[in-house]
C-alpha cells in the first residue's frame, strides 16, 4: 500500500482539534461578528429601504409663461400628478440655477403663446427639459412629463386622434412577482454579497494574519498537513456563512415579505455551492499576498465589487460591452445570483440550478488548487 | 513645524514602502473605473425574448420582423408550444415571451381590436418592465400603419436633456464612481494606517516619543489624502482622455472640495480605527462603515427615492453631498456659491468626526 504524499494526510481527530481552535477564534473576535451578523442587517436595510429602482416622485420645476385658462389646466394636471411634486416658477433661469444645485431634476415650460395656440385650434406645444446627469431619472421624467401632457389634452378633446383605441394593444404578465417589487431580487442578492464576503474577505484576512504573524510557519512545523489545514479553515467560514445565509433568509421573508418559493434543500446546496469557490478565493488571496491590507483590497477587488456589480444582480449583463461580458464568465458570483433569485421568487427549477452548481463547484475546485500550489510553494 | 515634517515624511514612506501595497493602492482604483464605467448601465439592451405565433399571418410576421430588425434586441428565439414558454422563461433563456394568439391575424384584418400577450420574468422585474416599454412601442409602430386613420399625432412636448444630452450612462458613472472609489480606498488606507502600528507595537513607541497627539493625528491623515487627491488627478485625467466625459466646472473648486471631503472620511476612518483594537477589526469596521456611505449616496438609487426618516438619518451621510458636487463639477459648471451649499455640511461632519477620534485617543493614551 502506497502512502499519500504528507500534504494530503488528513486525520479527523487532528481536523476537529483545529476546527475548535478556529472556532474559538471566531467566537471570540468581534469583528468576525460584525461581518457575520451585523454587515447582513445593514445589506436587508439598504436593500429594503435605502435602494429602490422602482419609481417615485420625481421633483420638478414647473415654468408657466402664460396665464391663460388652459395653461392654468395643464398646470393644474402637472400638479395633481402622482408622479411629481411641482414647484412653480415664472422663469427658465430661476429653475435652471435649482437643476444646477440637484434640487430638481426636470422641469415644464408652458410658453407664452400656449392659450393662443389653443384658442387658434392649433396643437400646442411644452418644453420638457430634464436634468441628463441623472439619465435613468431624465428618461421617467420625461416619459411621465410627456404622459400627464397626453393625458390632459385626450381629456380636453385636443387630439381626436388618440381618443380611440389603438388597434394592437399588449397584453403583460410579470411571472414570480407581478406586483414587481424590486425587493424581490435586492433581497436576494444581497445575501449573494454577504456570503462573498464572509468566504473572501473575511477567509482572507485571517489567514494573511497567520501568515504576517509568523502563526503560519509555526503551524506548518507540526504533523498538519496541508489539507488538514485548509480543511480546519474552510469548515468554521462554511458554517459560518451558512449562518448569515440563514438570517438574511429569515429577516427577508419576515421583514421585507420576500416570497419564498423553493425548498430548503435547494437554498442550501445552492449556498453551499458558491461559499467552496468564495472560500478557496480567500485562501488563494491570503496565501499569494501574505499581507492583510493588500490581501484586503485584492478581496474587495476580486470578490466584493464583482460579486456586487458584474453579477447581474443591479446591472443586466446583457447590456454590457462584450469585452465586460466575457469577464461576468469568471465571476463565480453571476452563476448564483440567478438560482438564488429563483429559489426565493420561482421556486425550485433544477434544470437551471444543477448547471449552474456544477460551475461553481468547478471554479471551486480550481481555487483550492492554485491556494494548495500557492502556500507549499511558498513553504518551500 | 520640525516634528510635523518629520512624522508627516515617516507616514508618506510607510505608505509606499512595501512596493505591493504601492500597486495596490493605484492601480485596483484604476481597472475598477475602466470596467465598472461601462459595466454599471441601468439599461437593457441585447434582451434574448422567445416568440410563439400561433397565427402566422401577415400582421404578426409584420411584428416578428420589427422586433428582429430592433436595436435593443439580440435574438428571438421560435418557440413552438406553451411548455417550451414556459421552460424557455423558468430557465432564464428568455426576459420575455410574446405570445400571437391564433385569431390575431384574422381580428387585425377585420378591424377588431388585437392583442398581443407578454410573459415577463419578474424574478428581473427591473429589466423586464423596460423590455416591455420597447415591445409596447413595436406593437404601437405596426398597430400605425395598418389604418391610416388611426396614426397617431405627432407629440405635442419637445425633450430637451440638458447637461448630458445623449443620456450618456457612462456621463453619469464615471463622476459616481470617483465619490465611490475615493470613499472606499480613503476609509481603508485611514482605517489600516493606525491598526497596523497598533497591531506591531509601534502605536506605542509613537506615544512615548516627543510627538505630541495632534501632530500623530495629522500625521496619520497625510497618506489618505495624498492617495485620495492623486486618484482624483488619476480620475480626471482618464475622464477627459480614455472616456471623454466634460470637466464643465473649476478644477481648483474640485480639489478644495475633494480635499475637504478626504478629510471628513478621515475623520470616520479615525474613528473606526480608535475604537479597533487589530488590523483585521479596522479593516471589517471601516468596511462596514463604507457599504451605507456607499450605497446611501445616491449613486445606486435617488436618494429621493428613500423613505423620509431614511432621507433624514441619510444628512450624516458626506458622499452624499460630494456626489453632488462631482456631477455639478462635471457636467453641470456648477457655480462656486452651489458647491459651497453642499460642502459645508461635510466640514461640519468633518469637524465632529476628527474631534472625537482625537478626543479618544486622548482618553486611550491615558
Amino acid at each position: 500500500m502506497t502512502r499519500p504524499p504528507t500534504f494530503l494526510r488528513f486525520d479527523l481527530r487532528r481536523v476537529s482539534a483545529l476546527v475548535v481552535k478556529e472556532s474559538v477564534q471566531i467566537v471570540r473576535d468581534p469583528s468576525t461578528f460584525l461581518i457575520a451578523f451585523v454587515l447582513p442587517l445593514i445589506l436587508l436595510f439598504i436593500f429594503g429601504y435605502g435602494v429602490s429602482l422602482d419609481a417615485s416622485r420625481i421633483r420638478i420645476g414647473l415654468v408657466l409663461e402664460d396665464d391663460s385658462a388652459p395653461a392654468l389646466s395643464l398646470a393644474q394636471a402637472y400638479q395633481n400628478s402622482d408622479y411629481f411634486d411641482v414647484d412653480m416658477a415664472r422663469s427658465v433661469a430661476v429653475v435652471r440655477d435649482r437643476m444646477v444645485a440637484g434640487d430638481l431634476r426636470a422641469m415644464v415650460v408652458i410658453p407664452s403663446d400656449f392659450g393662443a395656440a389653443v384658442q387658434r385650434g392649433e396643437r400646442p406645444v411644452i418644453q420638457i427639459i430634464t436634468d441628463g446627469s441623472q439619465p435613468n431619472t431624465a428618461n421617467f421624467a420625461a416619459g411621465y412629463a410627456e404622459g400627464v401632457r397626453a393625458n390632459w389634452a385626450a381629456a380636453e378633446n385636443l387630439e381626436s386622434g388618440r381618443a380611440q383605441a389603438p388597434p394592437i394593444s399588449l397584453a403583460t404578465r410579470y411571472w414570480f412577482n407581478p406586483e414587481l417589487k424590486s425587493r424581490y431580487f435586492l433581497v436576494p442578492g444581497s445575501i449573494a454579497i454577504v456570503m462573498t464576503m464572509i468566504g473572501t474577505l473575511l477567509t482572507s484576512l485571517v489567514v494573511a494574519r497567520e501568515w504576517e504573524r509568523g502563526t503560519m510557519e509555526a503551524l506548518m512545523a507540526t504533523p498538519v498537513s496541508m489539507a488538514e489545514f485548509i480543511a480546519s479553515k474552510i469548515v468554521p467560514y462554511f458554517v459560518l456563512g451558512l449562518g448569515s445565509m440563514a438570517l438574511c433568509t429569515v429577516l427577508g421573508i419576515t421583514v421585507f415579505g420576500v416570497p419564498f418559493r423553493g425548498s430548503i434543500l435547494a437554498l442550501l446546496a445552492i449556498s453551499s455551492a458558491f461559499l467552496l469557490p468564495a472560500l478557496g478565493l480567500g485562501l488563494f488571496i491570503s496565501a499569494a499576498t501574505k499581507n492583510q491590507f493588500v490581501a484586503s483590497q485584492i478581496a474587495l477587488l476580486t470578490g466584493f465589487l464583482p460579486a456586487f456589480l458584474l453579477s447581474g444582480f443591479l446591472f443586466e449583463i446583457s447590456s454590457m460591452p462584450w469585452p465586460i461580458q466575457m469577464l461576468t464568465y469568471i465571476v463565480p458570483a453571476r452563476y448564483l445570483i440567478p438560482p438564488l433569485q429563483t429559489v426565493f421568487v420561482a421556486g425550485d427549477i433544477w434544470s437551471l440550478f444543477l448547471p449552474n452548481i456544477v460551475i461553481m463547484l468547478g471554479f471551486g475546485v480550481a481555487f483550492f488548487a492554485l491556494s494548495f500550489r500557492a502556500t507549499r510553494r511558498s513553504l518551500d | 513645524m520640525g516634528r510635523l515634517r518629520a512624522i508627516t515624511i515617516k507616514e508618506i514612506w510607510a505608505l509606499i514602502r512595501d512596493p505591493r501595497s504601492r500597486i495596490t493602492l493605484f492601480i485596483p482604483p484604476l481597472i475598477q473605473l475602466l470596467i465598472f464605467s461601462y459595466a454599471a448601465t441601468l439599461e437593457v439592451d441585447n434582451i434574448d425574448v422567445g416568440l410563439l405565433d400561433m397565427s402566422a399571418g401577415v400582421h404578426s410576421s409584420e411584428f416578428a420582423s420589427r422586433l428582429a430588425g430592433s436595436p435593443n434586441f439580440r435574438t428571438i428565439k421560435r418557440l413552438q408550444s406553451p411548455g417550451e414558454l414556459r421552460a424557455a422563461i423558468d430557465r432564464q433563456e428568455v426576459i420575455a415571451a410574446i405570445v400571437i394568439e391564433a385569431d390575431f391575424d384574422r381580428r387585425v384584418e377585420s378591424g377588431q381590436p388585437a392583442t398581443i400577450g407578454v410573459v415577463l420574468d419578474g424574478r428581473r422585474s427591473n429589466a423586464a418592465q423596460i423590455v416591455a416599454s420597447y415591445l409596447q412601442d413595436i406593437a404601437t409602430s405596426v398597430g400605425a400603419d395598418i389604418g391610416p386613420l388611426s396614426r397617431a399625432p405627432p407629440g405635442g412636448s419637445v425633450v430637451t436633456n440638458w447637461f448630458n444630452p445623449s443620456l450618456d450612462f457612462v456621463w453619469f458613472n464615471l463622476p459616481g464612481l470617483l465619490v465611490l472609489i475615493v470613499s472606499v480606498t480613503g476609509l481603508s488606507v485611514t482605517a489600516q494606517s493606525v491598526s497596523r502600528e497598533r497591531e506591531l507595537g509601534t502605536f506605542d513607541q509613537l506615544m512615548v516619543s516627543p510627538l505630541r497627539t495632534h501632530e500623530i493625528l495629522i500625521g496619520k491623515m497625510i497618506p489618505p489624502l495624498i492617495v485620495g487627491l492623486i486618484n482624483g488627478i488619476i480620475y480626471l485625467l482618464a475622464a477627459r482622455l480614455i472616456f471623454g466625459v466634460p470637466f464643465t466646472g473649476s478644477v481648483a473648486l474640485f480639489f478644495f472640495a475633494l480635499t475637504v471631503y478626504m478629510l471628513a472620511l478621515i475623520g470616520v476612518g479615525m474613528l473606526v480605527s480608535s475604537i479597533s483594537q487589530t488590523q483585521q477589526q479596522a479593516f471589517l469596521g471601516s468596511f462596514l462603515a463604507t457599504v451605507p456611505v456607499v450605497m446611501l449616496s445616491g449613486f445606486s438609487s435617488p436618494v429621493e427615492n428613500m423613505p423620509g426618516w431614511l432621507q433624514i438619518a441619510n444628512l450624516v451621510n458626506p458622499a452624499q453631498y460630494f456626489l453632488v458636487i462631482s456631477h455639478g463639477l462635471f457636467l453641470k459648471a456648477m457655480p462656486v456659491g452651489a458647491v459651497l451649499a453642499q460642502l459645508w455640511p461635510i466640514v461640519i461632519i468633518g469637524c465632529v468626526t476628527l474631534a472625537t477620534s482625537a478626543w479618544l485617543f486622548r482618553a486611550r493614551m491615558e
